[in-house]
């Protein structure tokens, strides 16, 4: 086995609080170096073509009852705007969390248009990384998140930074992944 | 604890030599600034650190020995363990690295020890050495590796001298340039706790280690970002050369413009209200006070102050550029002209409307019964003050395109002064309004307070003015009957009065809202941070909000190896951050506090100028 030990798709699939169906890639750098990857379901290209079509279809409608063109050229407008919106920054394709021991957590989120979000937080103001339950409309769900210490307090917890916030996976999931996390919390 | 290795890029491919850097206080980390080759003599590497160690202020030292081996260099590596003796350091590193492979390995000696032991001792030795408080932790923590490892087929001795150190490369130039974002005030560097911002401030203050490099004729040659080709603009060198006279020039117009000002004559008082209250005025003297900033032979120390002067710089360009692109569209068809020749109907309009309203008012406005006498002399008093204004409009007629002409020229001064300009006219223009307004609040106000009074009077109480609350008294027959005669009076005429009020207080507010559109542009045109976005979109290192890590391509049995990018500030911090301190202030009221003031009658004026300026 190389260095970088590589997890696929394992005999559990994990889905989503929703239902759909997620896939979870846990990366092994080195000892204190973890990667854990959530990717969530790809943009559909029926669901594209659906809500297209109901557009246009509204367009000529309206179109054909007021004889204006700029009805028909504002409806392709509002289209491609709207689908660059939401593959740039509605959409997320995967996101990341790397445990660096001793260094800190790195937090990314992907878009389907390929940008990417990133944000770093030191090791020095982590606390710990936990399983929190929280009331979601109708249902609790489980969610994993990042405490941070309050400079004034040591032991308290000045914020909450919760992971995975678009894919939202489930309760086996996040445990596969705070078991890991809290070994190489562990050790620095 | 791991040992955190920062690697510079540029020195991946340096010949052998010793490390020079820094340990950073506090952290188990160790930033690496250049490489010093061979041929060296030892005394002279020591002078010249302490040299650059007093310029700089940063604590550097040799930290170890580079070795990457070509031809014809084999006795290099005993050569480099001698050196160790020379340089006594609690710390050695021994980094090394080999064509061909990617990836570094890194031997930590720790203090007192001489040669190479065996690998366990020497961990178990740097264990115990380490920061008090973490050994006991640690020893266990590693036992527990040991004894996992022994348990794994792959990842042992290789991999346990390498699992404890992390080599993070990171650009050298970037990370000099650029700042990390919330800038405090500036700290020491070994006060900070921060590990990246001390690595940050580490990297930018040794900028005096970077002047030599291996390609000088000095006793000391290095590897830094600087050899892999230094880089320098002609442009940018003349535009500091001879940014100096026009600085100097500038300075000196402007003393000249401030003397005038503060001069005697103009400081009357009279004047000095009249131009407290005109948006131009305001929007000179705040520009000039920027001018007075950027013009300042003082060079910039800290970032912010840097950023302030380059985005006020920018801002002033910008508004001259729109304003002499304004004066263009302008003059250019004789625009100036057409619009002198639209004024005058216009206010002829707007009077002839205004008769048409009072009109309206004195007779049955939507239906409602007046009190006919009150009305009439409401109406005519009016009416004659819009005589007189049509009659002045009128005399000043044949003047208003050359003023409009010569006004229109002061444009060159900045979009925004011609705005505020605009500003200005139009309140000047509008200014019979504006008394109407007055006249009318006054009126109802007096109404409003006397019918209070009165209805107290008339419940037997009193407003005791010492105690500040209401008492009872008893009033004589009399007063009685003279303050509900009073009373019933005042009750009667309040329709009247309220619907006049009503309807010039409504148009006070429509030019009161214009007034405010243009206050909003001019306020966004002056506060915007042009210099700050550009640097965000063009050079998006220097304003960092943070790091991104990405795992670089590892082998076995080598240490992890991350690359730290520079994780570029987003926008809407960028605007956040540098936007420039405006004089204005948005209403301070808020709706509920308003709508009680039009109620009671008392004056508004809802886009007051602070004299202190806000951010």
């Amino acid at each position: 086995m190389q260095n970088g030990e590589h997890f696929g798709m394992e005999d559990e699939t994990y889905t989503d609080i929703d239902g759909k169906a997620i896939s979870l890639e846990c990366q092994s750098h080195s000892g204190f170096c973890r990667e854990f990857t959530v990717s969530s379901a790809k943009v559909s290209i029926s669901r594209v073509m659906v809500y297209t079509c109901a557009v246009w279809m509204t367009a000529y409608i309206i179109f054909f009852f007021t004889e204006n063109t700029a009805v028909l050229s504002s409806a392709i407008i509002i289209t491609l705007v709207g689908m660059m919106i939401h593959i740039h920054f509605v959409k997320v394709d995967h996101e990341t969390l790397l445990v660096i021991g001793s260094l800190g957590v790195q937090v990314s989120s992907s878009y389907a248009s390929g940008r990417e979000s990133t944000d770093f937080i030191e090791m020095d103001k982590i606390k710990d990384i936990v399983i929190n339950e929280a009331i979601h409309m109708q249902r609790v769900i489980y969610y994993l998140c990042i405490l941070l210490k309050d400079p004034s307090d040591p032991s308290g917890v000045s914020s909450v930074v919760p992971l995975f916030q678009s894919s939202k996976p489930r309760l086996n999931c996040l445990v596969k992944v705070y078991r890991s996390c809290q070994e190489i919390l562990a050790k620095c | 604890m791991v040992l955190k290795i920062f690697f510079p890029q540029c020195c991946n491919k340096a010949d052998s030599g010793l490390l020079v850097g820094h340990w950073l206080p506090g952290q188990d980390s160790a930033v690496v600034l250049a490489v010093i080759h061979y041929p060296f003599i030892p005394g002279q590497v020591k002078q010249y650190i302490h040299q650059i160690r007093g310029q700089s202020g940063v604590d550097l030292a040799v930290l170890g020995s580079w070795s990457m081996p070509k031809e014809g260099q084999e006795g290099m590596e005993s050569f480099l363990r001698e050196l160790r003796t020379i340089f006594p350091q609690g710390r050695w590193l021994q980094l090394s690295r080999e064509m061909g492979k990617i990836g570094f390995t890194c031997n930590v000696l720790p203090r007192d020890q001489n040669g190479k032991l065996v690998e366990q001792e020497k961990e178990l030795e740097k264990v115990e050495n380490d920061l008090e408080g973490k050994s006991g932790k640690d020893g266990r923590g590693w036992k527990n590796e040991e004894a996992g490892g022994e348990g794994k087929t792959k990842e042992e001795k290789t991999g346990e001298e390498g699992d404890k150190v992390i080599f993070v490369h990171y650009e050298q130039r970037k990370v000099m340039l650029s700042q990390l974002h919330p800038t405090d005030p500036p700290v020491p560097l070994t006060q900070s706790t921060s590990e990246l911002r001390q690595v940050f401030g580490t990297v930018s203050q040794s900028e005096s280690l970077f002047f030599l490099d291996k390609y000088d004729d000095s006793p000391v040659k290095l590897t830094h970002w600087q050899s892999e080709g230094r880089e320098g603009s002609i442009i940018v060198e003349l535009m500091k050369q001879a940014s100096t006279p026009v600085c100097l020039l500038t300075a000196w117009i402007l003393v000249l413009w401030t003397s005038l000002c503060n001069s005697r004559i103009l400081n009357v008082f009279p004047l000095r209200f009249i131009s407290s209250k005109l948006c131009s005025c305001v929007q000179l003297s705040y520009r000039t006070e920027h001018l007075q900033t950027v013009s300042s032979p003082t060079r910039a120390t800290s970032h912010t102050d840097y950023m302030r002067k380059a985005n006020i710089f920018m801002s002033f360009l910008l508004d001259v550029t729109l304003g002499l692109l304004l004066i263009y569209w302008l003059y250019r068809e004789n625009r100036v002209g057409q619009l002198a020749n639209a004024l005058l109907p216009a206010a002829d309009r707007v009077a002839k409307e205004l008769e048409e309203l009072l009109q309206w008012l004195m007779g049955a406005p939507a239906g409602l019964k007046m009190n006919r006498a009150l009305d009439q002399v409401l109406g005519r008093f009016f009416l004659y003050h819009i005589h007189l204004w049509i009659s002045y409009i009128h005399l000043m007629s044949p003047f208003i395109e050359m003023i409009l002409w010569y006004v229109g020229l002061s444009a060159c001064l900045g979009l925004t002064f011609a705005l505020s300009l605009l500003s200005d006219i139009i309140a000047l223009l509008t200014f019979h309004i504006y008394c109407f307004y007055v006249y009318g609040a006054r009126l109802y106000c007096l109404k409003v307070y006397g019918l209070t009074s009165l209805w107290r009077l008339f419940r037997g109480r009193k407003w005791n003015v010492l105690r500040q609350r209401v008492d009872s008294c008893s009033y004589d027959m009399d007063q009685l009957f003279i303050g509900t005669l009073l009373f019933t009076i005042l009750l009667f005429l309040l329709p009247t009065t309220a619907l006049y009020y009503l309807v010039f207080t409504l148009l006070r507010m429509v030019v009161v809202m214009v007034q405010g559109v243009l206050q909003l542009t001019v306020d966004f045109i002056n506060s915007f941070p042009l210099f700050a976005l550009g640097l965000r979109v063009f050079r998006s290192y220097t304003l960092a909000e943070g790091v991104k890590f990405s795992v670089l391509c590892e082998e076995p049995g080598t240490p992890l190896h991350l690359m730290m990018d520079i994780n570029p500030l987003k926008f809407s911090s960028v605007v956040q951050t540098y936007r420039t301190a405006t004089y204005s202030c948005y209403p301070k009221d808020s709706w509920l506090a308003l709508c009680k003031k039009l109620f009671l009658g008392e004056l508004i004026y809802p886009w007051r100028h602070k004299t202190t300026k806000i951010d």
